[in-house]
């Protein structure tokens, strides 16, 4: 457990130093105001890498939330476009992206098929949907209300409100993992599944669970984007799941299931959002930026494996020794 | 009983298919886009549309990729192959790419022109500019000028680094900037076409330059992600966000007052002349360095040596006849 606990240290310790390297070139990274937007700018990441990191934590992956994010957040812009009130819009993409998950678990759940088969199905599906749903039109800000646009970005005791969605939600989620059977159940069918059915736990359900809760943090994300940016097409969101994994897999989410814990995730989606906001700023030719990100990860991927290894030698030998 | 049914149907089926084939003299002609969904290209279809009502025997067929991929446009080009479409007119996600499958097009003895974006000389017949490069490239530094109070500064919000309109109207741009001497460019910088990622360069850009006056944006995600992040930092009026972009998705920007003006060439004409100078050549008009190819009412598309025309010059929108255009792309 500490030596967990020191691992997600050393993320952050990475992190300190990353925007450390950036004040270094362009101090006015490191003003309070500009550290908030970073986070806020995060915030849909950080979302999206909770519901991915329990669902990994299944031994699953799902590859279809930006998908699901961009369907939800289609729906939201026309729901809001047809006069929905937001009071309706928001548990209701929150209900939609839950059943868009539902949608993952019962096919990994009852047909036992692999998740990354699924959720790259429901991936390409979601997308094809807004297309048909729209005939590819865009919706833009003239087309939506002030009261939907203004709801993420309404500031309350110095953050914006998605800000405070995310931090809620880290906290929510960090108890149900740690003080629940669910999220208890969810680390044990990773574990090992075959000891979790002995124990009593329905390996599938639990499975279904997961994807149920990160469709719903898809969905509810989903708003949230298309408000931020004021703008709803098929693309929004292209490419995201794999920001969204990789932000787990910093994390020191094991990908075979079963370890990993929330101040990990968000410490990964934390490490990404510093580098995708500081690249902008510190001047580096965009023919490096990509190069630079890709490096980050797999940097930070290499240093989590050989600390996993290392770390599971130690235990051994502690245990030896006694 | 069940076989029956079947063979009927079959027979209804084959009558039908016989019927098409029969009724379908018409010349068929592909309007190939970067990617089904995308406003501008919808607009195009449109154009091609009128010129095949005009024409009374064309039949359209616009389709694409579903994201803007060199590899979905090849199985794209080569199912119209299959088909046995009479031309192709291709806006190309990478001009060399997809010119191999374009050959094979021509060897079949299909017409093929690219329009927008361009396909290399030896993939078509001919491509057709919106507009020349030249023209755009002045456009859109003079829109950031025209509303500049002194001098300041200016930047450049692009595509992504590989996009070939966007680098040659960047380059365009950067020739005629000693004619507008108050214009100081201080970056160019990629969003990707991404609305996150446009979306903070531009937020970059403007906490790297404080003297920022205006971001041209030659690309509608990133002339919008712009204006929103402009609009955002409570900076409008004091940032003009510019450059190429839609009237129906700009109308917000143009109203809320953080984009004054930008252009755009009609999307409309552009698919229109597209779809004449296919008919034309289907029709026996010959590309060759030099000659003048009709496009109905657009006038005459006249080849440069690289088998090259421009259509027209790019239009600017602004609080005056934005809500004229904005429900029309």
């Amino acid at each position: 457990m500490s030596l967990l606990k020191s691992r997600e240290a050393l993320l952050a310790l990475a992190i300190l130093v990353l925007i450390g390297v950036v004040a270094a070139r362009f101090p006015a990274f490191v003003r309070p105001g500009n550290l908030a937007n970073v986070f806020n700018d995060t915030s849909p990441l950080i979302i999206l890498a909770i519901g991915q990191m329990i669902v990994i934590l299944t031994k699953c992956i799902d590859l279809s939330v930006a998908a699901n994010l961009a369907l939800c957040g289609m729906v939201a812009a026309l729901m809001n476009g047809a006069g929905v009130p937001l009071a309706v819009i928001l548990p209701g993409v929150i209900v939609l992206g839950g059943a868009l998950g539902a949608v993952n678990g019962v096919l990994v759940w009852k047909l036992g098929i692999p998740s990354i088969v699924v959720t790259l199905g429901t991936m390409t599906i979601f997308r094809g949907s807004i297309f048909l749903m729209t005939g590819g039109q865009w919706v833009n800000a003239h087309q939506m209300s002030e009261a939907f646009k203004a709801l993420p970005r309404t500031v309350l005791l110095g953050l914006p409100v998605m800000s405070w969605m995310a931090i809620a939600l880290i906290a929510l989620f960090g108890v149900v993992l740690t003080r629940t059977a669910l999220g208890r159940a969810f680390y044990a069918v990773g574990g090992n599944p075959h000891a979790a059915v002995y124990a009593g736990i329905n390996v599938g359900r639990t499975q279904f669970a997961a994807f149920v809760i990160s469709g719903a943090l898809a969905g509810l994300a989903g708003y949230l984007w298309v408000a931020r940016y004021a703008v709803a097409y098929v693309d929004i969101a292209s490419g995201f799941e794999l920001d969204v994994v990789a932000a787990c897999v910093i994390g020191g989410v094991a990908i075979a299931g079963g370890a990993g814990t929330i101040t990990g995730a968000v410490l990964g989606a934390l490490f990404l959002g510093v580098i995708k906001n500081a690249l902008p700023v510190v001047g580096i030719s965009p023919f490096w930026q990509m190069a630079i990100s890709g490096a980050a990860i797999v940097l930070a991927v290499a240093f989590n494996a050989t600390q996993s290894r290392a770390s599971g030698r130690i235990i051994l030998k502690s245990a030896e020794a006694r | 009983m069940g076989m029956w049914k079947k063979a009927l149907t079959t027979a209804a089926m084959a009558t039908v298919l016989m019927a098409q084939t029969a009724a379908a003299e018409d010349v068929k002609i592909a309007l190939v886009v970067k990617a089904l969904g995308i406003g501008f290209f919808e607009a195009a279809a449109k154009g091609a549309e009128e010129a095949a009502a005009e024409l009374g025997d064309v039949e359209i067929i616009y389709t694409g990729p579903t994201s803007t991929t060199a590899e979905g446009q090849i199985e794209v080009i080569n199912a119209l192959i299959a088909q046995g479409v009479d031309a192709i007119a291709i806006s190309a996600n990478d001009p060399d790419a997809v010119a191999p499958a374009l050959q094979r097009a021509m060897e079949r003895g299909i017409k093929v022109i690219s329009w927008d974006s361009g396909v290399a000389k030896e993939g078509r017949l001919m491509h057709l500019n919106p507009s020349s490069s030249a023209l755009i490239g002045n456009t859109i530094i003079k829109l950031a000028a025209d509303h500049i109070e002194g001098t300041g500064d200016v930047a450049i919000l692009s595509a992504t680094s590989t996009s070939t309109n966007q680098n040659i109207w960047i380059e365009e741009a950067k020739k005629v900037l000693p004619n507008y001497p108050n214009v100081n460019l201080v970056a160019t910088v990629y969003g990707d076409d991404l609305a996150d990622k446009s979306y903070r360069e531009a937020q970059g850009l403007m906490a790297t330059y404080p003297n920022l006056k205006a971001i041209i944006a030659p690309t509608t995600v990133g002339i919008l992600a712009a204006s929103q992040a402009v609009t955002d930092a409570g900076k409008i009026g004091e940032i003009n966000v510019t450059g190429l972009g839609l009237p129906s998705e700009m109308a917000g920007a143009v109203e809320s007052g953080a984009t004054i003006s930008f252009a755009i060439w009609n999307p409309i004409d552009l698919g229109y002349a597209a779809t004449m100078l296919s008919y034309n050549l289907i029709k026996g008009a010959e590309a060759a360095p030099g000659a003048s190819i009709p496009m109905g009412r657009i006038g005459a598309a006249t080849l440069d040596d690289n088998l090259e025309a421009a259509m027209s010059d790019p239009f600017t929108y602004d609080k005056s006849n934005i809500e004229e255009f904005k429900s029309i792309f």
